[in-house]
């Protein structure tokens, strides 16, 4: 209080105190701009290193044999689409019919403990969760797809219900009163009125998820790890997925994997980024118009 | 049934109801109330089998696994130490290097840049979040370690090398200090979206009344913001905390998994998470697997208690905003 009242008499110092504020100001910009040269440096790297390792084989082929050049990790991309539309497969019912609940049915303490619950899980390390797969179900039966499908499942529920939850809350209540004031009834005002409403931002809330699963490693390395090197459709086996290859390629001592290793991060980097930075556009518009309607 | 309407009984008016409304009603109540339920069911299935799958080993070494040192595979004797060590060491300074940078950001972000700048470093700040750990893992080892060895380490080891923290620089491979930085990338975002929607709470009237008495930015950030925050603010950097000791994969890839106590930040050395990563095909017997997966229950009861304290800090600062509306 006492520097404050110190500060308020405008007296020789206030010179001193402007320079303190822009010296202030550019450790903020200062900050920013560093933050953002880091993200440059990365995808800068990432481009410089996977471009010149990119080649249609890559897509095509499965490795060759230790040693010889050539080959690709088509495997991976294909067990990486397997696993995680399954994923998204069991995370998005479950997903949206937990929001339903929480905004639509639940009274206030339940709901607010099933969310803080949500946030609890999204908040676990992600190795925890392939750890507890491992011993709930690896254990005994060894890695398959599914059980990696349902570790990235548990990474994307969180995240499509707190989003979906979300987008339900902006729905103005004068729809609900409005239908249910016609004499419709509760459920079909849900899924013929409110819902209706929220596609584009469950869309988005999951299309981020999934840009989520796609790069996670940790809950994948205790469940479909331990793969083969051909192209499985399979998910009654362990599959291989982009993560995993390139966390196994980045510490091979064969600097051709390393490339291939650079060459996978370009494309998931490449994903990952446009699909989140439009679904987060996306979601902005939504929002923006729910807020306004 | 020639009763007015308002001296029914509610039940009467709802058994007039259509049966297949009354049907999916109750049917839509209990769906979702199962998905619900189920996920919050999860969380504590998570718990269970992950104490039940360490259980050997809890019973072998009780909780003075969690301050024995050894981690001797041959001869199944396990302990924590090394790990939880490292993981203390490599989170609270990420913590300690991130937070100041995520709240340098998030204020440059809600106070100083203007609307048009703020969206694009907005947006620019949580794409460095959505980067996957094993990309900037494999940055860490091919890009920033290599840079780390030549040039920085031993830059601070001949500046401040009389602090025992700063020791000679390892010739190559992992080391703390890497993996300290890598860790900062990834917590800077998720500190700095936070706090930014923290700042971005505190009412304009407030502001407008600072800079009316003639308080420059920074002391209207000092006198209004901080204190109108505080709470919330160590919550974000609790939340980048929790991700920073639960995180795997980036350093199991650049910290050099070695098992013993670093002396110093360019030593090898190994945490909680990245030693069960590491572990994945390693583990051969039962008891080692236990171990695993007990380490995997203190990190598991780590990131319960960050969590909860900041779930539970954000909930009151809300609370005492909204005044408990």
């Amino acid at each position: 209080m006492a520097a404050q009242q110190g500060l308020l008499s405008a007296s020789g110092r206030v010179r001193r105190r402007k320079r303190v504020n822009r010296a202030v100001e550019s450790i903020w910009l200062l900050a920013s701009a560093a933050a953002v040269a880091v993200l440059g440096i990365v995808t800068g790297s990432v481009l410089v290193r996977g471009i010149p390792a990119l080649n249609l084989d890559l897509f095509t082929k499965t490795p060759v044999t230790f040693g010889e050049t050539g080959g690709g990790i088509a495997h991976a991309f294909v067990g990486s689409l397997i696993l995680v539309g399954l994923a998204g497969a069991m995370a998005l019912p479950v997903g949206v019919l937990s929001a339903i609940y929480v905004s639509e049915f639940a009274d206030q303490r339940v709901a607010r403990g099933i969310k803080l619950t949500l946030d609890v899980l999204n908040g676990l390390p992600s190795i925890v969760i392939g750890v507890f797969l491992f011993t709930l179900l690896v254990v005994g039966r060894g890695q398959n797809g599914f059980i990696g499908a349902i570790a990235l499942a548990i990474i994307m529920l969180p995240l499509i219900s707190r989003s979906t939850q979300e987008v339900l809350a902006l729905v103005p209540n004068h729809l609900r009163e409005g239908s249910l004031a016609l004499g419709v009834s509760k459920w079909r005002t849900i899924l013929g009125v409110i819902l209706p409403t929220t596609f584009s931002g469950i869309l988005t809330g999951t299309t981020l998820a999934i840009a989520r699963a796609a790069g996670e490693t940790a809950p994948l390395l205790f469940t479909s790890s331990l793969f083969g090197d051909w192209i499985s459709g399979d998910p009654g086996q362990a599959m291989a997925s982009i993560p995993v290859i390139i966390f196994e390629y980045s510490e091979a001592p064969d600097p051709h994997l390393n490339d291939q290793a650079w060459a996978a991060a370009f494309v998931l980097i490449t994903f990952v980024l446009v699909t989140s930075l439009l679904s987060r556009a996306a979601l902005a518009r939504s929002r923006s118009k729910l807020e306004q309607g | 049934m020639d009763a007015p309407v308002s001296e029914l009984p509610p039940h009467a008016l709802a058994s007039r109801r259509r049966l297949s409304d009354r049907v999916g009603d109750t049917g839509l109540h209990l769906l979702t109330a199962a998905a619900a339920f189920g996920s919050v069911a999860v969380v504590g299935l998570i718990g269970y089998r992950v104490v039940y799958g360490a259980w050997p080993a809890i019973q072998k070494f009780g909780i003075a696994f969690v301050w024995h040192q050894t981690w001797d595979p041959v001869k199944s004797n396990f302990g924590a130490l090394d790990f939880l060590f490292g993981t203390a060491v490599t989170s609270f300074a990420a913590v300690l290097i991130a937070g100041p940078l995520a709240i340098a950001i998030a204020l440059f972000l809600t106070e100083l840049a203007p609307p048009a700048v703020r969206g694009v470093i907005g947006s620019l700040v949580e794409m460095l979040a959505a980067v996957p750990s094993v990309v900037l893992g494999l940055w860490g080892i091919f890009v920033l370690s290599p840079f780390l060895h030549q040039h920085v380490e031993p830059f601070l080891h001949r500046a401040i090398g009389f602090i025992p923290l700063f020791g000679e620089p390892s010739p190559g491979g992992g080391d703390m200090f890497t993996a300290i930085l890598i860790l900062t990338i990834m917590i800077v975002p998720i500190t700095a979206s936070v706090s930014r929607e923290l700042f971005k709470s505190v009412p304009a009237e407030l502001k407008e009344g600072a800079y009316g008495l003639g308080l420059t930015r920074w002391e209207m950030v000092r006198g209004v913001v901080f204190p109108y925050t505080r709470g919330g603010v160590v919550a974000a950097v609790l939340l980048g905390m929790g991700r920073a000791v639960g995180e795997a994969i980036a350093v199991t890839q650049v910290i050099g998994g070695l098992t013993s106590i670093p002396t110093s930040l360019f030593q090898s050395g190994d945490t909680l998470a990245s030693r069960i990563a590491a572990q994945y095909q390693a583990a051969a017997t039962n008891i080692h697997i236990a171990s695993i997966v007990y380490l995997a229950v203190v990190l598991l009861a780590f990131a319960l208690v960050t969590n909860l304290a900041a779930q539970v800090i954000v909930h009151r600062f809300e609370f005492q905003r909204t005044g408990g509306s």
